[in-house]
């Protein structure tokens, strides 16, 4: 749908091992400025790993990632990357589970605020203006979530369903250029599923955020995503739009093993 | 019933300067795992470096700011140079390095302003005073305020600042702090320079009651069973711990000890220490860890 815009993200010819393991081998993929993007593949394919990389957790072996228009040195920090405006949600939940809802949206915004220590120590003019504005800015998150009720509860007390609604808030409260979630219906029955699900597209439609996403539920993705990258045993087997992947053999060989094997 | 709460009460006071130099441990080990051998070191080289500079006639305040300096510039020193080439390392490489820290800051403070021990008079009288009925000590009271102060300054710093819940942020989770801009690094150094401060306040009040010398750095050994109490990664539970502490010594010595010789303030905390792991191993306000298997 965005072909003729310039992307925001270019990952080109991502190269990583671990050891004898070659997880991700030469894949290059683009995100578009305003898109959904689905990665999926099988377990061990290095949806993940791609993820890592891109938020910079990871630093590929080989090849490169342009971020807006620039390259990105190789030993960039992870926190320097969010604070280009890259921001994850992870597959097996990270919150800072002594703090409420609404402190872990808080921590989102860390990136936003910009007061220095010595004036938070005073709660002076500029520094009390911010908390109380980013404050505001957390509570439109909270509302476009639905999350009124829990904002004061632990994360440590809350379900399974709710903790990934408060990790996708946090995410979201970045107000990142480019937003990277890994699994975030994993675990959900089909209710939880379309619930986050509309969250995502109105996140995306509404707010304008741009969005890739790794999910297992392929009705979900094909609904959802505007396009799809196919990962398997490390390469990219193929990509395009939701009918494009549905009828690739390599992805129905992937899923489904050799016909007649 | 007087005298048991002049007791009580004098040991209360004692206590909430265990409470000081343990939060300092806890800080750290919150925010990074590590337990910190040269927290006391550090209260020992606050004292040296604020009767140093008053011994130059520097005003009082300005006395404070430099030792601040100092412990600031010892915070990130420590993190950039000694604990940078460890990140993700065993923990007990990093404990291991501590120790050589510890050395290091009594080493070099006691070559810049000597071993001998020092008096520190900071002007506040010690004599007794009555209130409610109890003789108390002016001394005592002045440092629990001050401690009191130090302490809810703190809670509200980490619940109600950016930079505070940075912190706690790190503590909970490295990964997930880094992925919301959080630079780890960074927020280990703001912890070290709390710890520093909080050193600071530990040093002068030790320093006051019992001179600016070598022995300041074993009271970490004091804190010790105060943090096992309350648990290693628990601010409120260290303050209380420190009182139970505090109290419990100064009880058990007068009340106890004349049946034994006396002598039990010694090994009382390690006593209560030793029962606290038997029923509540993670301590009574720590974090309990549940791990899958």
């Amino acid at each position: 749908m965005n072909e003729k815009k310039e992307p925001i993200l270019r990952a080109e010819n991502i190269t990583i091992s671990f050891g004898g393991l070659q997880a991700l081998d030469g894949v290059s993929l683009v995100i578009y400025p305003g898109e959904i993007l689905g990665i999926i593949g099988p377990n061990g394919a290095g949806k993940t790993t791609m993820l890592n990389i891109i938020n910079g957790f990871y630093k590929p072996d080989k090849g490169r990632i342009i971020f807006e228009g620039r390259e990105r040195p190789k030993k960039m920090k992870p926190d320097l990357i969010a604070a280009q405006g890259i921001a994850r949600t992870f597959q097996n939940l990270a919150l800072f589970s002594g703090m409420s809802a609404l402190g872990n949206i808080m921590v989102g915004r860390t990136m936003l605020m910009h007061s220095n220590i010595f004036s938070q120590g005073l709660y002076w003019g500029f520094s009390q203006k911010e908390e109380i504005e980013h404050r505001r800015a957390a509570e439109r998150i909270i509302d476009f979530l639905q999350i009124e009720n829990i904002r004061r509860t632990p994360a440590s007390m809350l379900p399974y369903g709710l903790r990934k609604r408060v990790e996708l808030a946090r995410a979201l409260a970045a107000e990142p250029k480019l937003l990277l979630l890994d699994e975030p219906m994993a675990g959900m029955n089909l209710e939880e599923k379309e619930d986050i699900a509309r969250f995502i597209l109105d996140a995306n439609e509404e707010l304008g955020y741009t969005i890739a996403l790794i999910e297992h539920d392929m009705g979900v993705v094909m609904d959802i995503c505007d396009r799809i990258v196919v990962l398997d045993f490390g390469k990219k087997i193929a990509e395009g739009t939701a009918d494009e992947i549905k009828a690739d053999p390599k992805v129905i060989k992937a899923y489904l093993g050799e016909a007649g094997g | 019933m007087a005298f048991f709460f002049e007791v009580l009460v004098t040991g209360l006071m004692v206590g909430i300067m265990y409470s000081l130099v343990a939060l300092g441990f806890a800080l750290i080990f919150k925010a990074s795992d590590v337990f910190n051998m040269a927290q006391g070191d550090m209260s020992l080289l606050a004292g040296l470096a604020l009767v140093g500079f008053l011994e130059l006639n520097f005003p009082l305040w300005l006395a404070l700011l430099c030792t601040i300096a100092i412990m600031t510039v010892l915070a990130y020193g420590t993190v950039f140079i000694v604990l940078k080439p460890l990140v993700a390392r065993p923990p007990i490489m990093l404990f291991m390095a501590t120790f050589g820290l510890a050395y290091m800051i009594q080493g070099i403070g006691q070559s810049i302003w000597g071993t001998q021990a020092k008096g520190l008079n900071l002007g506040i009288p010690d004599i007794p005073v009555t209130i409610g009925g109890l003789f108390l000590s002016t001394f005592d009271l002045t440092f629990g305020a001050v401690a009191g102060i130090l302490v809810v300054i703190l809670v509200w710093f980490f619940h109600k600042t950016r930079t505070g819940r940075a912190l706690r942020a790190v503590s909970d989770d490295h990964e997930a702090a880094l992925s919301v801009g959080i630079p780890l690094l960074k927020a280990w150094a703001v912890t070290w320079m709390i710890a520093g401060i909080v050193a600071v306040v530990a040093g002068i009040a030790w320093g006051t009651r019992m001179g600016v010398q070598f022995s300041i750095s074993y009271i970490a050994y004091k804190a010790l069973p105060v943090l096992i109490i309350g648990g290693l990664d628990s601010i409120m539970g260290v303050i209380i711990a420190g009182l139970v502490v505090g109290a419990g010594e100064n009880l058990s010595e007068v009340f106890i000890g004349p049946y034994v010789g006396g002598g039990i303030q010694t090994f009382f905390p390690y006593l209560i220490a030793l029962l606290v792991l038997y029923f509540k191993p993670y301590g009574l306000f720590g974090k309990e860890i549940i791990e899958r298997v």
